[in-house]
């Protein structure tokens, strides 16, 4: 719900939420993110699958990149990680204390899982 | 520290789609685990690469797996497996959707152009679940 508050984007970053609230933005912009994916996805097959158009073949071009494509494993696994702390917290809200502890544990298996992933798309991008 | 009574919640939209969030989040997770383990048991491990099986988890459709080496694509295109795309697909987009338009909401204050813009996001879910469903029995 909206409230009206009007702070701005400098006033914003300067708030100390700190680790859940890094999170809380970064769950947006990956869910952004993947839905701007899968739009981009569905259009373009659309596109090239029923009418054999060109302009599918050239979205296609665009999420295929190597920086799309590490864009979007980020947003996936942030998303997919970060949404399961929610939803632990959530059915044990007494784990809520643990709020701040919670979002450094998420990066231990959130990092690991990216930096292996992108390690090896970015070693397969090199080689051709 | 002594706890107050629950309040109880009323049924509204907000509090259905906040507990539809917590529901599809973890069956799509759950989904995604289950299309990795079961695509292994029908041999991906050989057949195809990891880029592939991916695609497979996140979307477990034939047309995601045809440039790969499968000797039999009847393994890979049947009735379990279109159940299973149509719960990814109604799960993922009931999901995305909502969440687009709590994102929407935000940033927006109540008035016409909220009201309008909540009832695109409903089209563009009601128009994109009809044409998954079309493309999903069609595979």
């Amino acid at each position: 719900m909206a409230l009206n508050r009007k702070v701005g984007l400098i006033a914003g970053a300067k708030y100390k939420g700190g680790g859940p609230m890094l999170a809380w933005a970064l769950h947006r912009i990956s869910g952004l993110g993947i839905i701007i994916f899968v739009a981009l996805h569905v259009i373009a097959s659309f596109l090239t699958q029923q009418l054999g158009s060109d302009l599918g073949i050239s979205i296609n071009i665009i999420y295929e990149s190597i920086y799309f494509q590490l864009f979007i494993v980020f947003c996936a696994i942030f998303h997919g990680v970060n949404g399961f702390r929610i939803i632990v917290l959530d059915i044990w809200p007494r784990l809520i204390r643990y709020q701040k502890e919670s979002t450094w544990l998420e990066w231990f298996v959130i990092l690991p899982l990216y930096l292996l992933t992108a390690f090896i798309m970015i070693r397969r991008f090199l080689a051709g | 520290m002594r706890s107050k009574a629950m309040p109880k919640p009323s049924w509204n939209l907000e509090y259905l789609m906040w507990i539809f969030t917590r529901i599809s989040g973890l069956s799509l997770i759950l989904l995604a685990v289950l299309g990795i383990s079961l695509g292994l048991i029908m041999g991906a491990r050989t057949q195809m690469d990891m880029g592939t099986l991916m695609r497979w988890a996140l979307f477990p459709n034939s047309n995601h797996v045809l440039d790969s080496e499968i000797p039999d694509i009847y393994l890979w295109a049947n009735g379990f497996w279109q159940i299973m795309q149509i719960l990814v697909v109604v799960f993922a987009a009931t999901h995305g959707f909502n969440g687009l338009r709590v994102v929407v909401e935000d940033y927006t204050s109540p008035g016409f152009w909220q009201a309008a813009l909540r009832f695109i996001i409903l089209l563009l879910w009601g128009f994109s679940g009809l044409v998954a469903i079309y493309v999903i029995l069609g595979s």
